[in-house]
């Protein structure tokens, strides 16, 4: 971002600093609020149809265009010409709000992503807590979209979601935690550059807990009880259709990307590759590229698992956050905290050895507690249904 | 007076709006849902007000926190409130005059008191300094107020464990009754 | 730092700018035919009976304190963790006593079923 202001004040004279900076913000947030939704929505929802097709053994969209490319543009133009049909006793003004406050919490994450070496919108001090932060909007949005709706369902659903998004974020803070911790900073500039080592090799029960927490955030399968057709209609979007539906639509997907990118920037080293650094044109270009195959390979993950496993029931969902995931976090900070500052550690080749031996330790001891846990209370179940006192 | 100035003010004014006109709704609004929502729109006020302080941390703590949890959970509390559809009764009563008259006789010796302090102002190039601020505070948090940090953190168990107890006492009966035809 | 939060806002406008042209342009696209069978509220395809009201069940509202709760450990954890890398032992000590402190609250939640989602 400095370079290119630089590079502006210094080339065209009359600009001010201040002026330029607000011409780059301008086009930089015109970029990520009008082209990257578009192309984001189009070209993600394609290759999930895609993937899921082929994991499913069928070939997926292909009559829209050459192997079904223009199928994200039809779905568009789907959604815009269809009608609007708002129930009669609904809350017109919060029901009109509800779409818009979520688009604008999935694209305001962007904000924070080092999507190439120099590239970042706003490197803020606490900028991995930003994202988790903008992450609650939606559950305000969530909960003004089921009550405006005055259904039954709409209500019962905005509960459940909301219910399970604030499960999942705090393994979500927790992971995030470790890295910070290994980092050194909240800043995702930062983060980025301290990893010559993938925190997603030295933390890799960190990298697991986020990336299952953040599937559940989004609401995806194996997670998506909370928009599934034979669950609860369609949660707490029953009630809309046509843009606003669409635009819901458009968050989750925004968000995908944006928790992948979150994903790829703290595990798998965000921009970092060969002849990838800010120094010139060609260095930035192939971070980002870079960027984009990390981010991608992620999303393809979420997909595989959307495809392989099957939907979690509310109880089971709950108890795996609860009981399951925030123990496993709160034993890994601990474990982390306590290698990192053990007196052997010196140089930094062993800091990341302590780190994956403290990840390993955590997850050893998660595992023994829980078939510990499992072991009594299948043997208490067992008693009681075979009448042994 | 630069851009930055003007830019400043400006902002200054929108979040004073914000903040105060949030707050004013909320509490003359006739339904229980709109004003949950003004109060929404106030703190996002209070977090602008962080921003223009150079407290962007704090800032961030305060959407996450009470925009994020302390909002849910009052949306939660007023929505699972039965006949909230309903446009509620006015907000007043008859006394109002007098409520009124405290009320302004508060605003003044606020007032007179905040003018007449003399704030310390902080050096804010320390504050400037990336990451150093967010490290001081962490430092700080467990080296001169170490004792705060560990009683903040029995203050929490103490409200979990109080809030435990009284929706037990609340949902006592259904659990005597499983536990008859259970066994 | 404020030249940075300045790029937030100035996203702010134009993330909202982009639901509201959208759903402009929807307005000016699509048909507008309201009746009434089509505009009364969705309940599985018989008539709405009732109250729109869900009944009360305090696990909500536990699920959400235990949010809270953690939602400040965290917030409280996190100075912790920038500043980690300069601190001695001693302060791992202390926070890993915040930690266990929350950890019992979790677990004494956990005991008194205050966790069942029934």
């Amino acid at each position: 971002m400095e370079a290119l202001i630089n590079w502006l004040v210094t080339t065209f004279p009359p600009l001010s600093e201040g002026l330029a900076r607000f011409i780059v913000y301008v086009l930089y947030s015109a970029v990520l609020a009008f082209v990257a939704p578009v192309i984001i929505v189009v070209g993600y929802t394609y290759m999930e149809r895609k993937v899921l097709a082929r994991i499913q053994d069928r070939i997926g969209p292909n009559r829209a265009g050459p192997l079904g490319l223009f199928q994200g543009l039809a779905d568009a133009i789907k959604m815009l010409t269809k009608e609007d049909v708002t129930p009669v006793c609904a809350d017109r003004v919060v029901f009109n709000l509800a779409p818009i406050l979520a688009t604008m919490a999935a694209i305001l994450v962007f904000a924070v992503l080092p999507v190439a070496p120099g590239v970042i919108g706003a490197d803020l001090q606490a900028g991995i807590l930003y994202v988790v932060a903008v992450g609650a909007l939606g559950e305000v949005a969530a909960l003004m979209a089921g009550w405006s709706s005055r259904n039954k369902f709409a209500l019962l659903g905005a509960f459940r979601a909301v219910a399970q998004l604030i499960a999942y974020e705090i393994p979500i803070v927790l992971a995030i935690l470790v890295v910070v911790m290994a980092a050194g900073s909240m800043q995702m500039s930062v983060i980025v550059a301290a990893q010559d080592v993938p925190f997603g090799l030295v933390l890799p029960v960190a990298f697991l807990i986020f990336l299952v927490a953040s599937i559940a955030e989004i609401g995806r399968s194996p997670f998506d009880l909370i928009e599934a057709e034979s669950e609860i209609v369609a949660g707490f979007h029953t009630e809309y259709s046509g843009m606003k539906f669409a635009f819901f639509f458009i968050g989750e997907y925004m968000h995908l990307f944006a928790s992948a990118g979150i994903a790829t920037t703290l595990f798998l080293g965000g921009w970092r590759g060969p002849f990838a650094g800010p120094d010139s044109w060609f260095g930035v270009l192939l971070g980002f590229i870079y960027f984009v195959i990390k981010t991608t390979a992620v999303i393809w993950v979420m997909m595989w698992v959307r495809g392989t496993l099957f939907r979690i029931r509310i109880d089971h969902l709950l108890d795996f956050a609860w009981k399951f995931l925030v123990p496993l976090g709160l034993i890994l900070v601990v474990t982390v905290a306590v290698a990192l500052k053990l007196p052997v550690i010196g140089a930094s080749s062993s800091r990341w050895v302590a780190l994956l031996a403290a990840n390993l330790a955590a997850a050893l001891l998660m595992m023994l507690s829980v078939s510990v846990l499992a072991r009594r209370s299948r043997s208490a179940a067992l008693r009681e249904v075979a009448g042994v006192e | 007076m630069t851009i930055e100035h003007a830019v400043q003010i400006f902002a200054f004014i929108i979040l004073t709006l914000m903040t105060l006109g949030g707050g004013l709704a909320v509490v003359t609004s006739r339904n229980l849902f709109h004003a949950a929502l003004f109060l929404v729109l106030s703190l996002a006020g209070a977090m602008g007000y962080y921003v223009l302080l150079d407290a962007g941390f704090l800032a961030i703590v305060q959407l996450l926190i009470y925009i994020g949890a302390i909002s849910v959970l009052i949306l939660f509390a007023i929505m699972l409130t039965r006949g909230l559809m309903m446009s509620g009764q006015v907000q007043r009563n008859e006394q109002w005059w007098i409520a009124a008259l405290v009320v302004f006789l508060i605003f003044v010796v606020l007032v007179v008191t905040l003018w007449q302090t003399t704030w310390p102002i902080a050096e804010a190039e320390a504050l400037r300094t990336p990451n150093v601020a967010i490290a001081q505070l962490g430092a700080a948090l467990v080296g001169p107020y170490a004792i705060p940090f560990e009683v903040i953190s029995l203050l929490l168990l103490v409200a979990l464990v109080g809030a435990i107890v009284l929706a037990r006492e609340e949902g006592n009966q259904p659990a005597q009754a499983d536990a008859e035809t259970g066994e | 730092m404020l030249s940075e939060f300045a790029f937030v806002g100035v996203l702010v406008i134009f993330a909202t700018l982009l639901p509201v042209a959208g759903l402009a342009v929807a307005w000016l696209i699509r048909p507008k035919k309201p009746n009434p069978i089509k505009q009364s509220t969705y309940e599985c395809g018989i008539e709405a009976r009732g109250e729109t009201w869900v009944q009360f069940r305090a696990c909500y509202y536990i699920f959400a304190l235990l949010f809270v709760v953690f939602d400040v450990e965290a917030a409280f954890l996190l100075p912790w963790a920038v500043a980690y890398q300069q601190l001695a032992l001693y302060a791992v000590i202390e926070a890993i006593i915040f930690v266990a402190i929350l950890a019992y609250a979790l677990i004494y939640a956990w005991r008194k079923g205050a966790l069942r989602w029934i």
